[in-house]
């Protein structure tokens, strides 16, 4: 197959206060082989050549694991293609001639900065509400005296697989950031090293998540189908067993007598 | 603000809101079912089961339960809705979404269908405003014939419509929220396939009810002594 001739429908705004709108270009010799973000790059410099601005989107790994790349395209995150960031995706997937829309994240708590690039901040507020353990430096314990059972471990590394990239909340109807919050509480409390402080930090990063502004969840699981690491709604379940339970029983810290904290 | 307004006003605790309200009414749905499948059992079965209810001790305490439950539903749902939206203040230009049903996003248009039903069923069949002519008629022991007012309120097509196409509804909004409270409280597991158990208490609970009426309207289930 030759090069692909493309047009690419893309959201273009200047900053967070402006307005912004879908704009159609054309962009030509795409290779098949090319990633998606490298067929922006190519859109990029035809832009520039014509001495326009190019289009603002974010990359950093392109190897699928950083968790940067955010787009909606053609109407699904990532693309829609199973378990694929929007980096690891290729334009052999598309056709010749084909009209691709692309958007950024849209959720109130991901505000648009420019173009399709957002601001994922609010995810930062959540991890830094509680996704850490709290342990001494220094003092590692020997790595074999704390056994772990295989599924144990396995659950937990199937959560920390989370990359943090947000396309849950993208494709959530209600914006709901549930699969994200609910990865990253089930990565630390599938393990011993996450019991301790297992109610407090289930409490403080859905408190966390609720002050951001995302929506509420309902079910649909439209996030266990756009994810590209393949996080399952069980994360779900168990952050809402868990956070009932730590509502009602949860002795909360009062701010006295525990360390000054 | 105390931990427990905290935790009613979270975004969870709402919708284990939701899910405790839903399975309250859905008992109530499966016990008033098998009610009327009495129809079936004739004149004297059917009348003698609404007697017993009309004479149940604790009548009130259950109705202004099942309004409370039914209030507090309505209005989780409603803030619900309205944060949702909040959530996603510019919608996207294209959009396909793949793993939700109609029935899990259509969720607010057939409750609202439902409700509204629901106070047309409360007018005919409790209150007696839609067919006054046949609400006060005895039976040959004394009692309220609500098996008479049963079948000629269906003998009429535009009834027995509107009751189809609410029943439908309920058999929609039960398809996703009948199975959608088990993941909500957290129970959902692997082992256990509760996934189903929404789709199938929807037809379940649309055949038991469409039963009863369609006997009616094909003359299965007649008048006495017609
Ligand atoms: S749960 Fe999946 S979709 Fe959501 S942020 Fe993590 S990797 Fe991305
Ligand atoms: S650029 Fe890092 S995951 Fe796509």
């Amino acid at each position: 197959m030759s090069d692909m001739n493309l047009t690419v429908h893309v959201w273009r705004q200047k900053d967070a206060k402006s307005p912004g709108k879908m704009v159609p270009y054309k962009v030509t010799g795409v290779s098949e082989h090319a990633s998606f973000l490298e067929m922006l790059d190519i859109l990029n410099e035809q832009l520039q050549a014509k001495g326009e601005e190019p289009v603002a989107f974010d990359h950093d790994c392109r190897e699928g694991i950083c968790g940067m790349c955010s787009l909606m395209i053609n109407g699904r995150p990532h693309g829609g293609q199973k378990a694929t960031t929007t980096c690891q995706l290729h334009m052999r997937k598309f056709k010749d001639g084909e009209e691709i829309f692309v958007e950024p994240w849209r959720a109130g708590a991901f505000p648009v900065l420019r173009d399709l690039s957002v601001d994922r901040t609010s995810f930062e507020k959540i991890q830094q509400a509680g996704g850490f353990v709290s342990t001494n430096v220094g003092s590692a314990p020997d790595a074999n005296s704390v056994p772990i059972p295989k599924e144990d471990a396995d659950r937990a590394m199937d959560a920390a697989a989370c990359i943090g990239c947000g396309a849950c909340v993208a494709a959530c109807p209600n914006g709901s950031a549930m699969l994200f919050v609910g990865a990253k509480l089930a990565h630390l409390h599938s393990l011993p090293q996450g019991q301790a402080e297992r109610g407090h930090r289930t409490q403080a990063m859905v408190n966390a998540m609720d002050a951001a502004g995302f929506g509420n969840c309902s079910n649909h699981y439209e996030c266990e189908a756009a994810c590209p690491k393949e996080i399952s709604r069980d994360v779900i379940s168990l952050m809402n067993k868990d956070y009932v339970k730590a509502s009602f029983t949860h002795r909360e810290r009062s701010g006295k007598g525990d360390g000054g904290a | 603000m105390s931990w427990f307004q905290r935790y009613m006003r979270s975004s969870i605790g709402a919708k284990q809101v939701m899910a405790v309200t839903g399975l309250g009414m859905v008992l109530f749905a499966l016990i008033h079912m098998t009610g009327h499948l009495q129809m079936f059992g004739g004149r004297d079965m059917y009348n003698g089961y609404a007697h017993f209810l009309q004479h149940l001790e604790v009548k009130w305490v259950a109705r202004l339960g099942l309004i409370a439950i039914v209030v507090i539903h309505i209005f989780t749902a409603i803030s619900l809705v309205m944060k949702n939206r909040a959530a996603r203040p510019v919608a996207y230009a294209m959009y396909k979404p793949v793993a939700s049903t109609p029935m899990s996003r259509y969720m607010a248009m057939t409750g609202l269908v439902i409700l509204a039903f629901i106070i047309y069923h409360l007018l005919h069949f409790t209150i007696g405003t839609v067919q006054p002519q046949y609400f006060h008629m005895l039976d040959d022991k004394g009692r309220y014939d609500a098996y008479s007012m049963f079948v000629r309120g269906f003998q009429n097509v535009g009834i027995f419509a509107s009751y189809a196409v609410a029943v439908f509804m309920l058999c929609m909004h039960l398809g996703h929220g009948a199975s959608s409270w088990i993941q909500s409280l957290g129970w959902r597991h692997p082992k256990y396939g509760t996934d189903k158990l929404g789709p199938i208490l929807g037809i379940v609970l649309f055949l038991g009810y469409i039963a009863p009426p369609t006997a009616v309207l094909i003359g299965m289930i007649k008048l006495p002594g017609a």
